[in-house]
């Protein structure tokens, strides 16, 4: 788990690094303080599940194994990015990895998920859909449309629902009654779990098991997390300066920082080795985004539509 | 690119028959499922017992229920559901009693369907098929009657088909099934019980497409979906009075043969554009610059369509909401700086007449 962590952490802080360079000419929305989810989830799939992301996927994207390089390209515009610098942060895309495209529309990505899911088993494979959200997608009608109907169809799907409690600066409280998602998945006829808290491990474990009743039980599941974002909704650097926020919470949960705490448990030496291996990568990455160059104006009309006339 | 018969990429061996534009548009579903396990429909009725106009008919039955299926009353997810089936390489089928509903799936439309191909690089595809059909007549109203293929037609991605003829109706939705894109077929409600020529065997429509439904020197009419049926009306009576009309029917409106249009007004030196929608930002002001740009400003050209309104119900205020072939005929002679003593009266347009819903 630490090298994945490390791995997030050090790049979305190279990405803070650099951003005031404008080298980096679009929105991020870091998943800093939100690691051990995606890390714990993406640890627990195998090699033929698909995941789908949000706009805040920079972490699914890299724990699920996504290319650090194109990653960066992309990030950077570039040619070398896995999009040739359409895409960017927001539509994250490895679909070497099973990591489909992002999408920027809060819960636009979840009924491609659970389209996804069916045509898995349509096709009868036994692979499943992860589909990461946060609890603002709750609020769309779509969520609730999709979840009815992959529990309906029995579909091989599992909803992590990231709860950081925030829509930009909107606390669930101020757009939602019923805070308890999970609940609102149970009513919709699937099986859900709301963890109280967990670090990495207790969600590698939760997930395994949920994809295990996802198997057997032959329908989707959802898992709630609870977790906290530690930067601004959008863009770097802390948000605690609007005062919208408890940052007394904020600071305890950065006091208790799940990586440095996984990092505390290996042995000094090999923890060195890890976080050098992955300063090097991230290097090696940057060096490549920058030596990239920019895609040739010509392209910007190519692939607007698949060729027209398939048969 | 001008097809002028309904020959010319046909297999000329392939039986010939009468089929309605309905039963074209079931055979053309029933063919490609047969071919093709990754195809199935979905939708609000596709397995009831009027099986959305008979065009998906019982295909439950004959292909299971996995591969034709009702859905809950949720139109973005069901069209999202669709987009996530076809990147994994399914082939989707999404049907829609009225137009009116894929606005509630226009997120999914616009922001999904149409640009993950491109801000992927290519490496995604969405090869989704959407069927909606316009409502006209007997009191459809403001919300069960638009047409709103311009709307589709502004978003890059996005491939726009509008059918006519039975045979295009049937070309139209295999050419769409096998697309590698989102492709919405807009069908006219009234058009459904019209019988054509149909080959068993058809080809798919070859992108873009305009039909020439009639010939002629001296204006060129273009006419889309229904209004096509209305415009063939009024050329018959411009062709008694010795005036030989150019009737021209883009069946693909996204992407649209603006070379053909703009060779028969160049030949005919005169345009009238019979839209079925509304004029405003719209199909017929798109014809109309692309042929400024053409450099044929100089030549006359006019419009017709829908009042500039949302649609009535009632129908004394429908009657008038729409061209008929009447409005189409007077200014027509207009453009032709013609004057007759007695204007022709058009026979009544029976799918009009005839149609009793009750939907």
């Amino acid at each position: 788990f630490y090298r994945n962590l490390y791995l997030i952490r050090r790049a979305e802080e190279e990405i803070e690094r650099h951003y005031p360079s404008d080298v980096i000419k679009s929105p991020v929305h870091l998943s800093i303080g939100q690691e051990h989810i995606a890390v714990g989830v993406c640890s627990a799939l195998a090699k033929d599940d698909v995941v789908f992301s949000n706009y805040r996927g920079h972490a699914h994207y890299l724990a699920r194994g996504g290319n650090l390089k194109a990653f960066w390209a992309e990030l950077y515009g570039k040619q070398g990015g896995f999009a040739r610098g359409r895409a960017g942060s927001m539509h994250l895309m490895d679909i070497d990895c099973g990591f489909m495209q992002a999408s920027a529309v809060v819960a636009t990505g979840i009924p491609n998920a659970t389209g996804y899911a069916l045509a898995l088993k349509m096709k009868q494979k036994k692979s499943i859909v992860v589909c990461f959200h946060g609890e603002g997608a709750v609020d769309e009608g779509v969520w609730h449309e999709s979840l009815n109907f992959a529990a309906l169809h029995h579909l091989p799907i599992l909803y992590i629902c990231e709860n950081n409690e925030y829509a930009i600066y909107s606390h669930q409280k101020a757009r939602a009654k019923q805070s308890n998602i999970a609940r609102l998945a149970t009513m919709l006829g699937l099986k859900a779990t709301r963890m109280e808290t967990g670090d990495c491990h207790a969600i590698f474990n939760e997930t395994k098991s949920a994809i295990n009743i996802l198997l057997q039980q032959n329908g989707p599941v959802l898992l709630e997390i609870p977790t906290m974002r530690w930067r601004d909704h959008v863009g770097i650097g802390s948000d605690i300066k609007w005062g919208y926020r408890d940052a007394e919470a904020l600071n305890q949960n950065i006091k208790n920082d799940h990586i440095a705490q996984i990092g505390a448990r290996l042995k000094p030496a090999v923890k060195m080795k890890i976080e050098h291996e992955i300063n090097q990568q991230i290097d090696d990455a940057i060096e490549y985004a920058s030596q990239s160059p920019f895609p040739d104006q010509s392209e910007l009309y190519s692939n607007v539509t698949a060729n027209a006339n398939s048969n | 690119m001008l097809h002028n018969t309904s020959m010319s990429n046909l297999k000329k061996s392939s039986p010939l028959r009468q089929l309605s534009y309905s039963d074209a548009l079931f055979e053309a579903l029933d063919q490609e499922m047969t071919r093709d396990e990754c195809v199935f429909v979905y939708g609000q009725g596709a397995d009831d017992p009027k099986g959305h106009y008979a065009t998906t008919l019982n295909l439950h039955q004959k292909y299971g229920p996995a591969r034709c299926f009702d859905t809950p009353l949720a139109e973005e997810s069901m069209l999202g559901i669709g987009i996530g089936a076809a990147m994994a390489g399914l082939r989707p089928v999404n049907i829609h009693q009225r137009v009116d509903f894929l606005m509630v799936c226009m997120n999914q439309l616009v922001n999904i369907a149409a640009k993950q191909h491109y801000i992927s690089a290519g490496a995604l595809r969405v090869p989704l098929t959407i069927r909606a059909c316009i409502g006209r007549s007997w009191g459809q109203g403001a919300q069960h009657s638009q047409s709103l293929y311009s709307m589709f037609a502004h978003i890059p991605g996005l491939i726009v088909l509008a059918p006519v003829t039975a045979h295009d109706a049937k070309a139209s939705l295999i050419a769409a099934i096998r697309n590698d894109n989102p492709v919405i077929i807009i069908e006219h409600r009234l058009l459904y019980p019209l019988k054509g020529h149909v080959y068993k065997k058809s080809d798919p429509l070859i992108l873009p497409f305009i039909r020439r439904l009639h010939k002629g020197d001296d204006l060129t009419i273009v006419a889309v979906s229904h209004a096509a049926i209305e415009a063939t009306r009024a050329t018959q009576a411009l062709a008694k009075l010795g005036i030989k009309a150019e009737l021209l029917n883009p069946v693909s409106i996204s992407p649209l043969d603006c070379q053909t249009i703009a060779q028969s007004f160049a030949k005919t030196k005169r345009l009238l554009m019979v839209d079925n929608d509304w004029l405003d930002c719209g199909l017929s002001a798109e014809i109309m610059a692309k042929m400024v740009e053409h450099g044929l400003g100089a030549h006359p050209m006019r419009r017709l369509g829908f009042a500039q309104t949302p649609c009535p119900t009632t129908h004394v205020l429908e009657n008038a909401f729409y061209p008929n072939g009447q409005s189409i005929l007077k200014t027509a002679l207009e453009l032709c700086e013609l004057k007759p003593e007695s204007l022709p009266t058009l026979k009544p347009a029976l799918e009009i007449d005839a149609f009793r819903g009750p939907f």
